[in-house]
């Protein structure tokens, strides 16, 4: 098969149709960057899915893997891919071919949704918008080691980074470690470190008392004693990083792990905003068919797709379908004014059912002009999954939604629905939300014993990490760091040392005996 | 060209491929495998395929779902569900699928087992419909339920017959839509394999799954080679009669124990059905090698040395150790027909042995 953004122009009617919706969705105050639409055979689509939506990835069998699952779902009929969207300028987006015209067209609409949350979402806005571009380098170059020291030992190094991909600081982007010019200039810290204020001489010992200013540089001189010699400086989340600075790297592994960590950072939005973003196009590709695009012989196929979209299962959420009806309530209730101190305050159910303290618009058409439609568009600017959930699920929507909270009963070995609960409910989707899942980990001693060991924190928030996993993730983190290293992780209570030296695999209890690391979590 | 996914892919399926070559042995004796055919595929858990990563105990040990549920209602789906699927994560598969096809395949590679040519005389062919297609007419049993509904409600809410209070679809004549077929030809050679069993009472449980496992191994192997191949079983104690494959790998008798009835069955069923110069004829016989008498197994090796082994492209023996003392007729057959190339002996004393048992089968091309 050929690169697919080489291959098949979008034929006419399909091109029509696509301005005629980017035009739709530019009136209704969608934001895009230009959008290529491409059409995709089954076996190209689920190629570039299994390549996560892009034409070039590096070699890896794990895209084998993926792309099999997908050959196999679509065999078995179990579902197909109706598109695939990539954050990049330009966007491109991919469409099946043997798929309707109506279908076609709901799945531009659903790009254009996709395409301007890409763009105006914070949490993407410093994600690499030329992420096509250096796919292919990474690809070429990962190409070239393999080409220079023949697959095996670049594949088993990958197959190292890719499981520590995930120890990055999705954070880290919007941090600014060090201050720009501007900044010093109009900070009052000297050179020395010590805070002090512009003064005129004679006011000087009140503006900048002697004591105040002996207290802070006690202060700066123990802590830099108790952190001169700790490398890293501080507990630090981004362990590729610390990795990539501080491991006994060749060229080209420090590449290899590199290339694993900015294409980890570049997902990592998409992970924290898979609920805001799915109901975002949801939302644009319903809105936009039923007032303008749909043509009455359509109605029937449109309603099973977009039904299809939005099914839910037992035991499964999905964010489609969280996502669009919570944009939706956040609609109406601006639009209604059931939102600010009042509306909160207010206990009374039937109260707050009837609630109207703001004329809703008029029309099927809403337009941008309603205040609804301006607080969605602020929600999808600066929230996502986390604070979207915590900041806009109401009683009332869970109860309308018929969400329920479930847990494992061992008793049965299956999942019981356990409680309908307002707040447990939103708890554990807050939970299952943060960090996408993961558990967080930070390097807390890059010299542990002083002999050059690693030290690894895991931050407990309720929930034990898996042992077995651990283990193994350890002796894949010694392939890098070439020293003997350790986690530190709290089991049943209990604050286990877990560590490999490179042939054993030990466990203990951490007491007083044990040196402690430079930091703590 | 060669896609990069293609190669991708190919890597993963030589990564489990090897994988389960490393664990052939474990694989060949997994009870569970038997009575599957070609086209099916098993689960096999392949170690080390899944990525390490720190990771929680069990992420799905609770969660949210929504729909209409009590309190203490199941919320664990039965299958997953039908979504929209693309762009999620795929699962990290612990367990591989593998059709029998591809394990006898890698069987083969691990064995280096020679693919058995075809006699390439009469081919026949055999038909194969397959349903792909949809058509305006057809008969009512193949009628595409879904397909007509939409049909029919499209119509209907384009005519304005469609009421949405009393939503009632009535098909015409004309929404009718029906699934269609299409005939594919597939070549078949010829080719026929005999399995005698031993089930005199001597052969125990433990016996007879040994003898299940290797022919089941066997079959698999024989039949991802031939298309449409035959195969023929045959159980005997002092007499012998034919059975069919099921009751083969499950009967239990007793009695006594002479060989040379099974042979006398096969050189009947050969006579009767399958002459020798079309087809090429496997004949196996499994049996603990505890023969009643001296006479009958020397009647063995005369039917065999003047018919089934001249008319056969291989006659196999496996003898299974047996609880009582140890059989005598792989000693007899070594004695009197050693110069017999197509004869193949082997022992199997545990599960084990299966596979050298195999592979002593088919090491030379025959």
């Amino acid at each position: 098969m050929a690169n697919p953004s080489t291959k098949s122009r979008l034929p006419r009617e399909l091109a029509e149709w696509a301005e005629i919706i980017e035009e739709y969705a530019r009136n209704e105050g969608l934001d895009c960057y230009e959008t290529i639409f491409e059409v995709l055979n089954n076996d190209q689509m689920n190629q570039v899915a299994a390549y996560c939506g892009f034409p070039q990835r590096y070699p890896h069998w794990r895209f084998g893997m993926e792309y099999e699952r997908l050959e196999r779902t679509h065999e078995y009929g179990l579902g197909k891919i109706y598109e695939m969207v990539i954050n990049n300028d330009p966007c491109y987006a991919y469409l099946l071919n043997d798929n309707a015209l109506v279908d076609q067209k709901t799945v531009m609409a659903h790009v254009f949704g996709h395409c301007d949350f890409f763009k105006n979402n914070h949490w993407f806005s410093k994600t690499n918008r030329r992420m096509m571009d250096d796919m292919a380098n990474h690809a070429t170059r990962i190409r070239r080691y393999i080409d220079r020291l023949v697959l095996e030992p670049v594949e088993a190094f990958i197959d190292t980074c890719l499981s520590l991909e995930g120890l990055i600081d999705p954070h880290s982007v919007f941090m600014q470690r060090r201050m720009t010019r501007q900044q010093k200039h109009d900070n009052v810290a000297t050179p020395d470190g010590i805070t002090r204020f512009p003064a005129k001489p004679y006011m000087e010992r009140y503006i900048n008392p002697p004591e105040q200013l002996k207290a802070e540089s006690d202060a700066n001189r123990e802590e830099a004693e108790h952190t001169a010699d700790s490398i890293p400086a501080q507990p630090l989340r981004d362990v590729l990083l610390f990795l990539l600075e501080r491991a006994p790297l060749k060229d080209w592994e420090a590449d290899i792990l590199s290339i694993i960590r900015q294409e980890a950072y570049y997902f990592a939005p998409q992970g924290q905003t898979k609920i805001m973003n799915e109901g975002w196009a949801s939302y644009w590709h319903s809105t936009i068919m039923t007032n303008y695009c749909l043509k009455a012989d359509e109605v029937i196929t449109y309603c099973e797709h977009h039904a299809g979209t939005v099914a839910t299962s037992p035991g499964r959420l999905n964010p489609y379908k969280v996502g669009i009806e919570l944009f939706r309530d956040i609609e109406q209730r601006w639009n209604t004014g059931r939102h600010g101190l009042e509306y909160d305050r207010c206990d009374d159910m039937t109260e707050r059912r009837q609630w109207q303290t703001q004329d809703p618009p008029e029309g099927r058409v809403v337009g941008l002009e309603s205040i609804g439609r301006k607080k969605i568009y602020e929600v999808r600017k600066i929230y996502n999954d986390v604070t979207f959930i915590d900041e806009f699920l109401t009683p009332e929507f869970v109860d309308e939604q018929d969400l329920y909270h479930y847990r494992y009963d061992p008793n049965t070995g299956r999942m019981v629905v356990v409680s309908r609960d307002f707040r447990k409910i939103k708890a554990q989707m807050l939970y299952m939300l943060t960090n996408h899942g993961q558990p967080y980990i930070y390097v807390l001693d890059g010299n542990y014993r002083n002999r050059g060991e690693l030290y690894l924190g895991h931050k407990h928030n309720g929930l034990d990490i898996e042992i077995k996993y651990a283990v193994e993730t350890l002796k894949q983190l010694y392939a890098v760091w070439r020293r003997p290293v350790h986690l530190h992780a709290m089991i049943d209570e209990d604050a286990m040392l877990f560590s490999y030296d490179g042939e054993q695999s030990t466990q203990q209890r951490i007491d007083d005996s044990l040196p402690t690391a430079a930091h703590t979590v | 060209m060669i896609s990069n996914i293609t190669k991708d892919h190919q890597r993963f399926r030589q990564i489990v491929k090897g994988k389960i070559r490393d664990d052939l042995r474990k694989f060949l004796t997994r009870g569970e495998l038997l009575g599957r055919e070609g086209k099916h595929t098993v689960s096999i858990p392949v170690h080390g395929i899944d990525t390490p990563r720190f990771r929680y105990g069990d992420n799905s040990d609770s969660g949210v779902g929504s729909g209409d549920a009590k309190p203490g209602d199941k919320a664990d789906s039965e299958g997953e569900g039908l979504g929209p699927g693309g762009d999620q994560q795929g699962k990290h598969i612990l367990e591989v699928e593998v059709g029998l096809d591809e394990l006898a395949d890698i069987l083969g590679e691990e064995l280096q087992l020679p693919r058995i040519e075809p006699k390439g005389r009469k081919q026949i062919t055999s038909m194969k419909d397959r349903y792909v297609g949809i058509r305006q007419v057809g008969p009512e049993s193949l009628r595409h339920f879904k397909r007509t509904y939409r049909q029919a409600l499209r119509r209907q809410i384009m005519t304005g017959a469609y009421d949405p209070n009393n939503p009632r679809i009535i098909f015409e004549r004309r929404d009718r839509v029906y699934r269609s077929w299409k005939t594919t030809m597939k070549p078949q050679s010829n080719a026929v394999i005999i399995y005698m069993m031993d089930v005199s009472g001597s052969m125990g449980e433990e016996q007879k799954e040994l003898v299940r496992l290797e022919a089941f191994w066997i079959d698999a192997w024989l039949r991802r080679n031939y298309e449409g191949i035959e195969s023929r079983y045959i159980v005997h104690d002092v007499r012998a009669g034919e059975v069919d494959r099921d009751t083969f790998y499950r009967i239990r008798e007793d009695g006594g124990t002479r060989i040379s009835s099974a042979f006398k069955g096969a050189r009947d069923m050969i006579e009767k059905d399958y002459i020798p110069d079309e087809w090429n004829i496997y004949l196996f016989h499994f049996s603990d090698g505890d023969n009643s008498s001296e006479s009958d197994s020397r009647e063995c090796c005369k039917i065999l040395k003047e018919q089934l082994i001249p008319q056969s492209n291989m006659f196999g023996y496996c003898q299974v150790a047996s609880a009582y003392g140890s059989g005598n007729f792989i000693n007899v057959l070594h004695e009197h027909l050693a110069d017999q190339e197509t004869l193949i002996t082997s022992r199997v004393n545990n599960k084990d042995d299966i596979y050298d048992s195999i592979k002593a089968f088919f090491t030379a091309g025959r």
